[in-house]
């Protein structure tokens, strides 16, 4: 490999190793002054003729995670071997061997990558809108972060996308858990001093507190039971929320998972199986057993005998993924929240759909549940579902 | 004298002392003790993270500060401590001795009570206050909470510890800090940019090897090549958890304590075996008796 770029054929080191962390910043590696500052200190403690020795000196101080770790060797290449100036981006590399569609999806999300490497968040909300336009369906609102995050479910097939539904599901269901109750009790790894078993305990030390004792507000986790709806209507979208069902439900014995459309079968242990994939193609399979339209009225009145009485109660939340197009009359939808309420649960309908432009809750199934919800939000980008965190914690 | 070691010598010399590091590894331990840089490792359980703290100690012949993390870790087990107890011995103390002579007045008291005597040193302030640099390892540094994270942060990038009733400890001497994880959740950005980095990845064949025939001189050479290719294709069947290199050498150790000189030889005793390398029950049931000879036969 020719090495005419390499830093001591270069005059001005300095400048080169500047141009080459703009270089990394732009491919999405977090780099600052400080691994600059760092990087040139390093140079002079190694043979900076050896670009092995280099590599892995910027290596050790530049990259700072796994997927960077991975990726650096490329970009490496690509600045100081010759390897022109062409962009790299893990998605882009693991997503080209798909198929027709799953291209297209990684050119848009490279095209996206780029522009928010040029710094300018705007350009990339742009280029989002573009995207939505060129399929024909509603604009997506709220993509601030990266690409993916902000790409409609229904495009998102790939693993690393689900892996990513999976962890914004993780990280919800773990902000709705960590719930404190407001009274104290006594513990031995207490933040707060127990002062009324300390003022007993040193009474018989003449007064004096010679021993603390700590007391801390116990955890009341609360137990999440999602049900999803796999009907046709949504089916596009059922892949990745099957993803996000399996994080919230992940190693948690107390969450619980089901699936509907016409009927209503509990998936919790299927979900519980380590292997995502695995677990997406067993449930896939399940669900293709049923087809159909939805009775999602139907459905909650068969979750509402079967399973409620064991697991609802006042400490649970229960989010229903469904876009509200049911064959059954609305009425039953109505009835069974209603029934479903007063075990003193909260409940939360996230909708794909809502999260298009100038989406109303037409589907008299959706009109005829809004009064019992305690939230019904958007969930048709991993943007919208992680902006849930503040409410669900608020529940 | 460390300092002017290049990385080359210094992946020799903890090959030395039985480590075998990856050139990246290396790089990044030498410039961790020439910058003055914590060094963050990441990898698989059973990769090799928590041995190269030990190792590194070894070899700059220092003392090596270990701090377990675990959910719930605080301040106070980890940074330091007010000794309480003795605080208020001292200050009933005071004022039976001041009764008869003087009144001592409220900052002597407060000065006394909140000085050196009183403070219970944890690992972290023990690390910065040595006379020697030791080597400071903080394990498993995913977890402990976020909030500790926090407080990692003043002892990372300035080696000083904050106390509101004595001012600033600033560090004797520097620690080589080496913080481990295994990635069971993700670390904040504020952390992970003032370290340096380093993944830690499973050891090809020849490393693993080298390994091998590092920590056992006596093995069989048949039985360790082996030992290492089933190993090695056991870790790319689909497990729960896969085996680590200590994984590896305790099966090592096992085969060569009952005899074996050929793992093909006998399929009930070498399934058997098996306990060493897979930990757990799905696990099991993945590799039967067929898979196992399947895999030791693939390579012999």
């Amino acid at each position: 490999m020719k090495t005419t770029k390499f830093i001591h054929s270069a005059d001005g080191s300095s400048e080169r190793m500047q141009g080459f962390m703009a270089h990394l910043r732009a491919n999405g590696l977090r780099v600052g002054p400080d691994e600059f500052r760092y990087s040139m200190k390093a140079l002079e403690t190694i043979d900076v003729l050896s670009p092995h020795d280099v590599r892995l000196a910027c290596k050790a101080i530049c990259a700072s995670k796994a997927h960077g770790y991975t990726q650096f060797d490329d970009l490496f290449d690509a600045y100081w071997m010759n390897g022109g100036y062409e962009k790299f981006s893990v998605q882009q590399n693991s997503n080209q061997a798909g198929s027709d569609t799953r291209k297209s999806f990684s050119q848009e999300v490279s095209d996206a990558d780029t522009s928010n490497g040029s710094g300018d968040p705007d350009e990339a909300d742009d280029e989002s809108e573009g995207e939505s336009a060129q399929h024909g369906e509603g604009k997506l609102t709220g993509s601030r972060i990266r690409n993916i995050e902000g790409v409609d479910l229904r495009q998102m097939m790939t693993p690393e996308a689900l892996a990513r539904a999976e962890q914004v599901a993780r990280k919800l269901a773990a902000s709705m858990r960590d719930r404190r109750s407001r009274r104290r009790r006594a513990s031995q790894r207490g933040h707060t001093l127990n002062m009324r078993k300390i003022m007993r305990a040193s009474i018989a030390t003449g007064g004096d507190p010679i021993h603390l004792f700590k007391q801390r507000r116990p955890e009341r986790p609360v137990n999440v039971l999602a049900l999803l709806d796999v009907s046709g209507s949504m089916m596009v979208y059922s892949r990745v929320f099957l993803a996000f069902l399996k994080g919230l439900v992940s190693n948690e014995q107390r969450t619980e998972a089901y699936l509907f459309h016409t009927s209503l079968i509990q998936v919790s242990d299927v979900m519980r199986d380590s292997d995502t994939l695995r677990a997406i193609n067993r449930l896939s399979l399940i669900a293709q057993g049923f087809g159909g339209g939805t009775r999602i009225g139907a459905s909650l009145n068969l979750f509402n005998q079967q399973y409620a009485a064991k697991s609802v109660n006042g400490r649970s939340v229960v989010i229903i993924f469904s876009d509200g197009y049911d064959t059954d009359p609305p009425e039953l939808i109505a009835k069974a929240l209603k029934r479903l309420k007063k075990r003193g649960c909260r409940i939360i309908w996230l909708n794909p759909l809502k999260g298009w432009k100038d989406y109303a809750p037409v589907a008299q199934g959706m009109a005829a549940a809004l009064p019992y919800l305690d939230l019904f939000a958007a969930a048709n980008t991993l943007d919208s579902l992680a902006a849930l965190k503040p409410h669900l914690v608020k529940l | 004298m460390q300092d002017t070691m290049s990385w080359q010598s210094l992946q020799c010399e903890l090959e030395r002392l039985a480590y075998v590091a990856s050139d990246e590894l290396a790089m990044a331990l030498h410039l961790s003790m020439t910058l003055g840089r914590p060094l963050l490792l990441e990898g698989a359980a059973g990769v090799g993270k928590t041995e190269i703290a030990k190792a590194l100690s070894q070899l700059q012949d220092s003392k090596l500060i270990r701090l377990q993390c675990y959910e719930g870790l605080d301040a106070s087990t980890a940074i330091y401590e007010w000794n309480y107890q003795r605080q208020l011995l001292s200050i009933r103390a005071s004022h039976e001795v001041a009764s008869c002579d003087r009144d001592l007045s409220i900052d002597e008291v407060d000065a006394h009570i909140f000085s050196d005597k009183y403070l219970l040193k944890r690992p972290l302030l023990e690390a910065i206050t040595q006379d020697e640099p030791p080597v400071l390892l903080i394990d498993e540094v995913d977890r402990a909470d976020e909030e500790f994270e926090a407080y990692l942060l003043e002892l990372l990038s300035d080696f000083q510890i904050s106390i509101p009733e004595m001012g600033t400890i600033q560090a004797t001497s520097k620690p080589l800090v080496i913080l481990t994880s295994n990635g069971t959740r993700d670390l904040s950005d504020a952390l992970r940019r003032r370290c340096l980095y380093s993944y830690v990845d499973y050891p090809d064949k020849a490393t693993e090897m080298a390994i091998l025939h590092k920590r056992d001189p006596d093995i069989d050479s048949r039985l360790a090549t082996q030992i290492v290719g089933f190993v090695q294709a056991l870790r790319k069947e689909d497990l729960e958890k896969k085996p680590g290199v200590a994984e590896m050498l305790d099966w090592a150790a096992a085969l060569s304590g009952m005899g074996i000189v050929d793992i093909t030889d006998d399929p009930t005793i070498m399934q058997s075996t098996l306990v060493c390398l897979l930990k757990t029950q799905a696990d099991k049931a993945q590799i039967p008796v067929e898979v196992t000879q399947r895999l030791a036969g693939s390579f012999v």
